[in-house]
């Protein structure tokens, strides 16, 4: 910055400042504080490598990838992690089956047939579902959703992969009809504009114009909801029951990963045991598979941002 | 135009009868949705309300369901939300001061932490438990403490309190700020004086349904060593188990009538947390800009 000719008085003396250190300070404190998020993920990264790699000292990983048989607490131990695969792929899949076409279905009436009124109510009622604690949607899962099954001749075990499927289904509503509806508010009005002025109906500019512009979002929040539904615990853990096993049948009882860990965490189990260790090799298997996933999710909302703001 | 070429025609039955239809399913979609929360609401009520007392509040855990209550977990709750509000708020608006105001985006380091960021606010909550076992309970050797807890929701929830205050503090015009630095104003002084006061609204509002998402949460608490037996006032360095975790263990026991008691317990559970969210969204809409 030049320094300003003052001509006349000399009064009010302009002058460019020199460095200000309290500034810069202030900047590093702040990237300091920015830093927390970055040691968060180093230190996951390093919590669930160092007992992993120890695990993977004891059991191949081929043991674990390719067996079936889920027992590392009892004689003789044995390791093999496609049971809480299964487990946990069954769930999602359930929950999925029934937040896709409702979190869209919602979504599509929220951006394109909800008068803005209407939507400025729903919206937030719509959300409060996802304000819901997790341990109280497995409290329903358990003592309302399973009973229900069964009085209507489904004959569910009392832990059960579908009512947990079911109720997890409903609590991801939430995230794919908001990103979704997002994704397709961001779609410019002269796309719809057009398509009405050749004379389509409201079905066919939210099937043909809206979904399709929006489709990069809409992927977004599907790869996102299975990523919750693969984490999620609580619900698993309170109405999915505790039995690792291969199966499809969802009236059977089942153990997911996240479940397992929830399970085998809670006691004090001695560090250094292969018990122990055996929490973080599924961690990281977890982890591994829903941060693919979050990528995915990411990338595909940053190329609709890019597309249409 | 020559006669045929372009046959204009009205809608037919068919076309309003498919329109109706899809409009049908679409209120069908968002009917799922509200009904299964109504019933939701509506089961937990009737389940809980006659065990909803003053002894729930004020009574430790017991294997007597005439006398259990869930005092200690209650109040660990609520000193969980004051640690929660002293960490994760300062270094949550710090990292979005920094990203919006600081940042040149172009640099790869702050395009990783952005990326990180969002990443870290979809990894599962009990990785966050795992991460408080090894580092927090183990490698720092806090042990099984309300302390650890409390420090692993803050990381769980910090993504969020960075999110919704980055886009309060973007949602500030430029103009503020080049207003502040045509009188001379440096650039912290333009964000402490004008960026920050005008964003505050926005940023209480994403930090209260922050603060309810964390106490809501059980499964990182499970593995930080809450799902204990705990009948005494905990202490910050002491044993706890929080609210959520207490009504996980009610409904654990075989007995039907911890099965009430917990709904009891969700009822209190949710009343704060409803309690969070309505004045959160009332903040929003009573002093929401329109700039």
């Amino acid at each position: 910055m030049a320094t300003p000719e003052v001509t006349s008085g000399a009064r009010p003396r302009l002058r460019a400042e020199g460095r200000r250190w309290g500034e810069d300070a202030i900047k590093g404190v702040l990237a300091l504080c920015a830093l927390v998020s970055v040691l968060t993920t180093a230190g996951i990264v390093i919590a669930l490598l160092e007992p992993a790699i120890e695990f993977f000292r004891f059991v191949s990983l081929r043991e674990f990838f390719t067996t079936t048989r889920w027992a590392p607490l009892f004689e003789p131990a044995s390791f093999g992690v496609l049971p809480l695969l299964n487990g946990t792929f069954l769930v999602t899949a359930i929950a999925v089956a029934v937040c896709m076409p409702f979190g869209l279905g919602a979504a599509i009436y929220l951006s394109e047939y909800a008068r803005p009124r209407v939507r400025k109510t729903l919206k937030p009622a719509f959300e409060v579902l996802a304000g819901i604690p997790t341990v109280v949607f497995g409290f329903f899962a358990l003592t309302f959703v399973t009973p229900l099954l069964r009085s209507i001749g489904i004959e569910v075990e009392i832990f059960n992969a579908l009512s947990a499927g079911l109720v997890m289904g409903v609590m991801l509503l939430p995230t794919v009809a908001s990103l979704s509806e997002d994704a397709m508010t961001a779609v410019p009005q002269s796309l719809r504009d057009g398509a009405y002025a050749l004379g389509s109906s409201r079905l066919q500019v939210s099937t043909r114009i809206v979904v399709p512009a929006a489709i990069s979002g809409i992927v977004a929040s599907y790869v996102l909801a299975i990523s919750r539904a693969v984490g999620e615990t609580m619900i698993v853990l309170i109405a999915a029951g505790q039995l690792a096993r291969v199966t499809f049948d969802p009236q059977l009882a089942i153990q997911t990963m996240t479940a397992f860990i929830a399970a085998t965490g809670t006691g004090d189990v001695p560090r250094g045991t292969v018990d122990y260790n055996t929490i973080f090799a599924v961690g990281l298997t977890l982890f591994v598979i829903t941060f693919a996933m979050n990528m995915v999710s990411i990338r595909l909302v940053r190329r609709y941002r890019e597309v249409y703001e | 135009m020559s006669a045929g070429s372009l046959r204009l025609r009205g809608r037919s039955r068919a076309d309003h009868a498919r329109g109706a239809l899809f409009q049908g399913l679409l209120l069908f979609s968002l009917a799922i949705g509200f009904v299964t929360l109504g019933v939701l609401l509506f089961d937990v009520l009737q389940r809980g309300l006659p065990y909803l007392d003053l002894a729930l509040l004020t009574n430790a855990p017991s294997t007597d369901p005439q006398i259990a209550g869930a005092r200690p977990a209650i109040l660990a709750t609520v000193y969980m939300m004051v640690i929660l509000l002293v960490t994760v708020l300062p270094i949550g608006v710090a990292t979005a001061i920094y990203l919006e105001e600081y940042a040149n985006k172009e640099r790869w380091y702050n395009r990783l932490l952005d990326l990180n960021i969002q990443n870290l606010a979809a990894v599962p909550s009990i990785v966050y438990g795992i991460l408080g076992l090894a580092f927090l309970v183990r490698g720092l050797g806090l042990g099984r403490v309300l302390l650890a807890g409390a420090l692993i929701l803050t990381l769980l929830v910090l993504p969020i309190v960075i999110v919704s205050s980055r886009e309060a503090i973007r949602a500030v015009p430029d103009s503020i700020r080049q207003g502040g630095y045509a009188l001379g104003a440096t650039q912290w002084q333009v964000i402490w004086r004008q960026v920050l006061p005008s964003a505050i609204p926005g940023i209480a509002t994403g930090s209260i349904l922050a603060l309810a998402r964390a106490i809501g949460e059980t499964a990182p608490l499970i593995l930080v060593g809450a799902l204990t037996y705990v009948s005494f006032n905990p202490t910050i360095m002491g044993p706890f188990t929080a609210l959520p975790i207490q009504i996980y263990q009610y409904i654990s026991r075989p007995q039907e009538e911890f099965k009430l008691i917990a709904a009891a317990a969700i009822i209190v559970l949710l009343a704060i947390l409803l309690t969070m969210n309505a004045f959160a969204i009332w903040l929003r809409n009573r002093y929401q800009k329109r700039w």
